[in-house]
């Protein structure tokens, strides 16, 4: 279950976890480099592992992180939205 | 998940989202400042710096089933999310024996397929059906 964390004044980060880590690498460059990349962006795809990640959290009243493997063996919807109190 | 902080996050549940949820949003609330996860997901709009309207169906074994992305000014139908939830819950429950046709919802039949049902689906599933 999400960890409660310490609040400081440094915004907390997230990121991808795992293999996916590779990515934040800088590329080599050529033709190498760019064809890696295109098979790591083509992860997210229906029928294949959903990508990991941790991200902090506000959930019921605490500030938590979230690592989306720790809700696998549920069903999960992972939304993504623009913006808090933009209007839709 | 947004590209707002977690403190603005409690902000926006206090101040806003529990007059319309009462206690408040139930589920967590993420913080993707950088849109790292988002650009995983392929739904960072790197332009204007925010996520797109993305939605993933994640099964029990961490395989994505659906998604949906919608450009920002038109919102999701949380009801056909929850129906094609419901859908991949019984297609796995069956172990893959049933699947569910166009227009399908719980209490409409599914489909058994398989050789009997080669060129006969039309006796199983009218047009009809995808609408009502």
């Amino acid at each position: 279950m999400p960890e409660e964390m310490k609040v400081g004044c440094a915004r907390p980060m997230g990121g991808p976890v795992g293999e996916q880590q590779a990515e934040e690498q800088p590329e080599t460059g050529g033709e190498t480099g760019q064809e890696t990349r295109r098979e790591e962006r083509a992860m997210v795809k229906v029928g294949r592992k959903a990508p990991d990640f941790v991200a902090p959290a506000y959930h019921k009243g605490k500030f938590v992180t979230v690592k989306l493997s720790e809700y696998f063996g549920k069903w999960i919807v992972l939304c993504f939205y623009p913006g808090d109190f933009t209007f839709v | 998940m947004s590209v707002d902080s977690v403190f603005v996050h409690k902000m926006w549940n206090d101040v806003e989202l529990s007059k319309m949820v009462s206690g408040g949003i139930p589920f967590a609330m993420l913080s993707d400042a950088a849109g790292r996860v988002g650009s995983l997901y392929d739904v960072y709009d790197i332009d204007a710096g925010v996520e797109t309207r993305g939605r993933f169906i994640i099964d029990p074994d961490g395989i994505i089933q659906g998604y949906e992305v919608l450009t920002p000014p038109v919102g999701r139908n949380v009801m056909e999310s929850l129906r094609q939830i419901q859908a991949f819950q019984l297609v796995r429950q069956s172990k893959g024996t049933e699947a569910t046709p166009s227009g399908w919802k719980p209490g409409k039949p599914t489909l058994k397929p398989g050789p009997d049902l080669v060129g006969r689906v039309w006796e199983h599933w009218k047009t009809s059906m995808a609408f009502d």
